[in-house]
């Protein structure tokens, strides 16, 4: 099994006014290819600065971030969106879709960058939407849709580019049990398919779906253990 | 890339027909302003065409020779000044200048012209066969007057339409008539076609035209045979015009004995040189149409650039998401600056629509002669892609600019 993160001595310190914070203090980290990680801790705790990081939409201020082998610390911006595009798809507590665009559009969006021609990007969408249970949803807007509807769109907007890491910060955190429960179900079985899903959240019971749960306090990992979790790791 | 470009100019359309007021505001400028350039160039293209077809009937490759002191537009003054300017000039004028296609000359008195019990005053013309030919007059009905003619001064007149209307009843056939001018019987053997108004407003065929033998020998009672009001050369090529100008100079200058610190007795123009008085009003007419032009189209570049910022901010969040999945600084870049010309290119096109619509409507209502050029309508096509390329480039630019994360977080 190969490791896909490998994160040395990470700091991220953030510079308001006079005040230093910082978020991470010296974190190392090791992920593995087909893992299925929660991320917990108090609110401040710096979950939400790592998943920036690992996500590549920020770097570390100090230390080393390899992705599949790629130093990442240093890419300029353009090379980071590249990689945004082809091996990583987000997944935010807010859905972040584009308003008054339907959801195919939404879930056709990263497909777009990547020069795909309108023909594939809409087969490779529409794909992803029936993925996620969404089948002749195509056409709505997201006003048309429900809170755990619009999280589906956004996961197959995530998993439409068939990444190799899918990051979820708080993907419950705006929905029902209910709601998240099918959203879990979801990235569970994405993750049985062999992508590796990093999600953050507050509640237990959202991180029993993951088989590693790291708990992170002040910019430093506080704990990190393997559980059970619901399935077993695929072995790749 | 083709298709990014064509998506990319899609959603632009759609964001735009989301905000149809605003961006119906933010169009306003352009419009106004594309409206107003090409119904004014039209107007102007108009005007200085039907100047120049003015300019034409005066004949082409035309060069005018009058006593000195006698301005442009003085022909009719000229019989008052100085006898300067005789036949025997333009004969020799032909003689010793080959470059010359041909030469006539003319003499002119504004008399009271008799048919019946009809009469008016019209300017009378004797002229040279060749003035005729050489001032492009052609005939509507009958023909010009021959050498023979001129050799025995003949009583023959020609007569431009304005003469006719007003001295001949509707249906009365002027050919062959006799008309007096100070109680000479002259047969009418011509009437020449209209040429319409001169460049100075007026009226070219309220004229009659008789041999120049006639008028000096019967109907002017000239003192001084031989001298004529004005002489008139012409080439074949224009380009010999302003060598044929010199050698007359210098022809003129010697049959007058003028020493070399003489001033001219005598003024030379072109129709060229007519011309250029007009070309100087319409290019007056074209600098404050580019001020008008360059005002509207600043203040419409402005608006939009306005516009843009705002969508900007408002779509921060957007863009942070474009940037997440991917999107690189020159997507965001390109698809600012599409939104940004197609408002420019939307308001071109309705300004373009609205233009070439006014200047319909003044033909129709006012009844100036307009002309829409293709030229006309690509410059001002393109110059409001321009506007919005280069007012769309600093919004486009800041949203490029954007930290993915900051455009996330942004409330
Ligand atoms: N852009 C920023 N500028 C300054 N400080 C920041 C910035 N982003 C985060 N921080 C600080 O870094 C620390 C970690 O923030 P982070 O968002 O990572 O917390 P979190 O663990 O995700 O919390 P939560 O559970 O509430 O989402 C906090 O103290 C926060 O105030
Ligand atoms: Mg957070």
């Amino acid at each position: 099994m190969s490791a896909l993160i490998i994160c040395e001595d990470i700091w991220k310190i953030y510079r308001v006014g006079d005040v230093e914070v910082q978020a991470l203090r010296g974190l190392n980290l090791a992920i593995r290819q087909g893992e299925f990680i929660a991320i917990m801790g108090s609110s401040g705790s710096g979950k939400s600065t790592l998943m920036n990081i690992l996500g590549c939409l920020d770097q570390p201020t100090k230390g080393q971030y390899r992705l599949n082998g790629i130093d990442v610390g240093h890419l300029p911006p353009d090379r980071l969106a590249e990689i945004r595009n082809q091996q990583i798809g987000f997944v935010f507590q807010s859905f972040n879709l584009i308003p008054r665009t339907s959801a195919l559009e939404n879930a056709q969006l990263p497909l777009f960058y990547r020069g795909l021609s309108l023909k594939e990007q809409r087969f490779l969408a529409s794909a992803a939407l029936q993925r996620v249970g969404l089948g002749g949803r195509e056409h709505h807007s997201p006003t048309q849709l429900s809170g755990g509807q619009q999280q589906r769109v956004a996961i197959a907007r995530a998993l439409v580019t068939s990444p190799s890491l899918l990051l979820a910060d708080e993907p419950t955190g705006n929905l029902d049990t209910q709601s998240s429960q099918e959203i879990m179900e979801i990235l569970e079985e994405l993750n049985r398919e062999g992508i590796t899903v990093i999600l953050v959240t507050h509640e237990a019971d959202i991180a029993a779906y993951a088989s590693r749960e790291i708990v992170i306090k002040d910019g430093q990992i506080l704990s990190d253990r393997m559980t059970k979790g619901r399935s077993q790791v695929v072995e790749a | 890339m083709p298709t990014f470009v064509w998506l990319t100019v899609m959603t632009a359309l759609r964001v735009l027909g989301r905000n149809r007021l605003r961006a119906g505001l933010t169009l306003l400028g352009i419009v106004i302003g594309v409206g107003a350039v090409i119904a004014m160039v039209s107007i102007g293209e108009g005007a200085k065409q039907a100047v120049q077809k003015q300019i034409a009937t005066m004949g082409t490759n035309v060069i005018m020779v009058w006593p000195a002191a006698t301005s442009v537009g003085g022909v009719r003054g000229a019989q008052g000044g100085a006898v300067t300017l005789t036949v025997a000039d333009a004969v020799d004028l032909k003689k010793k200048i080959p470059l010359l296609s041909d030469t006539a000359w003319m003499k002119r008195d504004i008399l009271q012209v008799v048919n019946g019990h009809r009469n008016g005053n019209s300017p009378v013309n004797g002229v040279s066969p060749s003035y005729l030919s050489i001032r492009d007059w052609t005939f509507s009905k009958g023909g010009s007057f021959t050498q023979a003619d001129m050799d025995s001064a003949a009583l023959v007149a020609l007569l431009g339409q304005s003469v006719v209307d007003e001295l001949f009843d509707p249906g009365e056939e002027p050919l062959g008539a006799i008309i007096r001018i100070r109680n000479v019987p002259l047969r009418v053997i011509g009437v020449l076609s209209p040429k319409g108004q001169s460049t100075y407003g007026q009226d070219q065929d309220d004229v009659v035209f008789i041999p120049f033998t006639t008028a000096e020998r019967k109907v002017f009672g000239t003192p001084f045979l031989g001298s004529v009001g004005g002489l008139y050369a012409a080439t074949d090529q224009a380009e010999d015009m302003p060598e044929a100008v010199e050698l007359i100079r210098e022809v003129m200058r010697s049959r007058h004995r003028l020493q070399t610190d003489q001033p001219d007795d005598f003024t030379i123009r072109t129709q060229v040189e007519l011309g250029k008085v007009q070309e100087d009003t319409s290019q007056t007419l074209t600098v404050m149409l580019m001020a008008i032009a360059s005002v509207s189209l600043l203040v419409g570049g402005i608006g939009i650039m306005n516009i843009l910022l705002v969508s900007v901010t408002e779509r921060t969040r957007e863009i942070g998401v474009r940037m997440a999945v991917g999107a690189k600084r020159a997507h965001i870049l390109i698809q600012f600056l599409i939104e940004a010309m197609t408002l420019s290119v939307v308001g071109g096109c309705i300004g373009i629509l609205l233009g070439v619509l006014s200047a319909r409507l003044t033909t129709v209502i006012a009844g100036w002669p307009t002309i829409i050029s293709g030229d006309t309508v690509a410059t001002a096509f393109g110059f409001s892609i321009a506007v919005g390329l280069f007012f769309g480039l600093y919004p486009a630019n800041k949203a490029a600019r954007l930290n993915p994360i900051d455009a996330l977080r942004y409330e």
